[in-house]
């Protein structure tokens, strides 16, 4: 009977051993490999491409570009789905449930499809979020979107917003309305409550989500494809363009490789600060 | 609780809009009667939804996507239904350590994903065939598959089980007619939510997918990025209605803030 567990799991681990953990391992030993336009790939153990993409600015330049993106992608969403969340959290009941679909609905919506609505929105000068910026006074003169890194903001920002939403609508899910009209009934106005007693403890919550929303933001692809166009490359359509364009697997391979062990780092990090911070109150 | 102000009630219409409009936008050009992009005012067509019929490669892709999803899901269910059974039953040396294995898809970027697997199938001979994507996407999808299904073994009252067990029904009964039966509500909307994350998944795909075996997103992402037309918003808005059509039918039996609000998406 000791064994009745791993034998259970057994299909699902016999699968994973195979088709993931083995192809990352190769993945890794592939960034190691040399590559020539004529020789294709050797298998050898060089550093060759980890030493260019740790030391060429090209590469420094397109990270830095990923991450800021990742950045601001994370602030919108925190700023502007938090709010929401709350706002959703007191409708009553049919409303309630409407919203909540309406707005995390999109997450199953094919990102593909997703994005390109705001290709079409964006759409050159005389795009739609252009008119209506200027009809509205915010600004003068049309706004480049389209192969921009405001563009590819926003419509990641749109794409991953839902997640920030769930998220903070999750840790609000264990509030106790009781502590609020605590608060009203000892006199606090609305905005010191919503400062003092809902803000410190949905924290968690719109961290956890900020932490998902980076993570995803970080290691998009089809939306900076299509926004960005064929010249502004963050790290992951980089690598698209290393494998099926350029054809130098190991160097993409790398891309890859350091993509995901910034961001597992960035996560593992970021989680254990959380942690730590919200132990004493929450433990 | 107190209801929110007409400045909240602003902010939600405006967040709303936000969320819409990139939705919205597709769907009206969709029905546009020109030749060209444009958003039609007074006159609306068909033509471009008719057009789709004329491209075989979407009409192929959207078959292949179908194919993929169902059986990819089905695959990661069967899969899930014993592991999750192990996890939820049993203590065992190394139980944490199997869960996160089965949960790392979600953490992995899907781009690392598509170019391991790339790597891998080429090496065994079997890249740019519908294997090795039914091979991807069960890995992709199960974590989704296993959440439900293990949300629902959990929830299992193991006393009906010991039941029948004291009234002599042995094991294999026991699995069969009191086991399954119970959570097979998780095991569908564990199916049906593997199957939407499977039917939409792209980045992974367009590395393993070959000009033969490209599924539904990788043929219109390829495409958009040739060009944008109409004939790409018509075939969006079509899965646009698909996907629509599933939530509600899913938010009716399971209950959407059930399905996405579990373990896993926020589980930290």
């Amino acid at each position: 009977m000791r064994l009745a567990p791993y034998l259970l799991s057994l299909p699902a681990l016999l699968l994973f051993a195979g088709v993931v953990v083995v192809p990352l391992v190769m993945t890794v030993l592939l960034s190691f490999h040399d590559w020539g336009q004529y020789k294709g790939i050797e298998p050898v153990f060089i550093l060759k491409n980890w030493q260019e993409v740790l030391t060429d600015s090209y590469f420094h330049e397109m990270f830095a570009r990923t991450f800021r993106i990742a950045f601001f992608v994370t602030l919108l969403a925190a700023v502007f789905g938090a709010p929401e969340a709350y706002i959703l959290n007191r409708m009553k009941s049919p409303w309630r449930g409407l919203f909540l679909l309406v707005i995390l609905g999109p997450l199953l919506i094919s990102v593909v499809a997703r994005t390109l609505g705001w290709a079409l929105l964006f759409g050159g000068n005389s795009g739609l979020v252009n008119k209506a910026l200027m009809s509205a006074g915010l600004i003068s003169a049309p706004l480049p979107f389209m192969f921009t890194e405001t563009g590819m903001v926003v419509a990641l920002a749109h794409v991953l917003m839902p997640y920030m939403v769930l998220s903070v609508w999750a840790a609000l899910q264990r509030l106790d309305p009781q502590i609020e009209n605590a608060a009203v009934a000892l006199g606090a106005g609305p905005f010191t409550v919503l400062r003092r007693i809902v803000l410190p403890q949905v924290m968690p919550g719109i961290l956890s989500g900020a932490i998902i929303v980076f993570a995803l933001a970080a290691s998009a692809f089809a939306t900076p494809a299509i926004i960005g166009g064929r010249r502004l490359k963050v790290a992951s359509t980089l690598a698209y363009d290393e494998f099926l364009n350029t054809l130098n697997w190991p160097l993409g391979a790398a891309v890859a490789v350091l993509l995901l062990l910034a961001l597992v780092a960035i996560v593992i990090g970021a989680s254990r600060l959380v942690e730590r911070r919200y132990a004493q109150v929450f433990g | 609780m107190s209801k929110n102000g007409p400045l909240a009630l602003a902010y939600h219409t405006l967040f709303v809009a936000f969320m819409l409009a990139p939705i919205l936008v597709v769907c009206w050009v969709a029905f546009t009667p020109e030749g060209f992009l444009s958003f039609p005012t007074d006159n609306w067509s068909l033509r471009w939804f008719y057009a789709i019929a004329r491209y075989p490669e979407f009409v192929s892709a959207f078959w292949r996507s179908l194919w993929l999803g169902a059986l990819s899901s089905a695959i990661a269910v069967g899969v899930s239904v014993p592991a999750a059974l192990a996890i939820a039953r049993y203590r065992f040396p190394g139980r944490e350590a199997m869960t996160a294995l089965f949960m790392s898809p979600l953490m992995i970027p899907h781009i690392v994903l598509g170019i391991a697997f790339l790597r891998f199938f080429t090496q065994i001979g079997i890249g740019g065939t519908f294997v090795g994507l039914v091979l991807a996407h069960i890995v992709i999808v199960l974590p989704f598959a296993l959440r439900l299904t293990l949300a629902s073994a959990i929830g299992l009252d193991r006393a009906i089980e010991h039941a029948a067990v004291s009234l002599g029904a042995s094991e294999w009964v026991v699995l069969r007619r009191i086991t399954l039966p119970l959570v097979l509500p998780g095991l569908a909307s564990g199916w049906a939510l593997a199957f939407i994350n499977s039917f939409d998944e792209v980045t992974m795909t367009v590395f393993i997918a070959a000009p033969g075996t490209e599924t539904l997103p990788v043929r219109m992402f390829l495409y958009i990025q040739d060009n944008i037309d109409p004939l790409v918003t018509s075939v969006s808005a079509c899965v646009i209605a698909i996907t629509v059509a599933a939530l509600v039918v899913m938010d009716r039996a399971y209950g959407l803030e059930k399905l996405l609000v579990g373990r896993g998406v926020d589980g930290r």
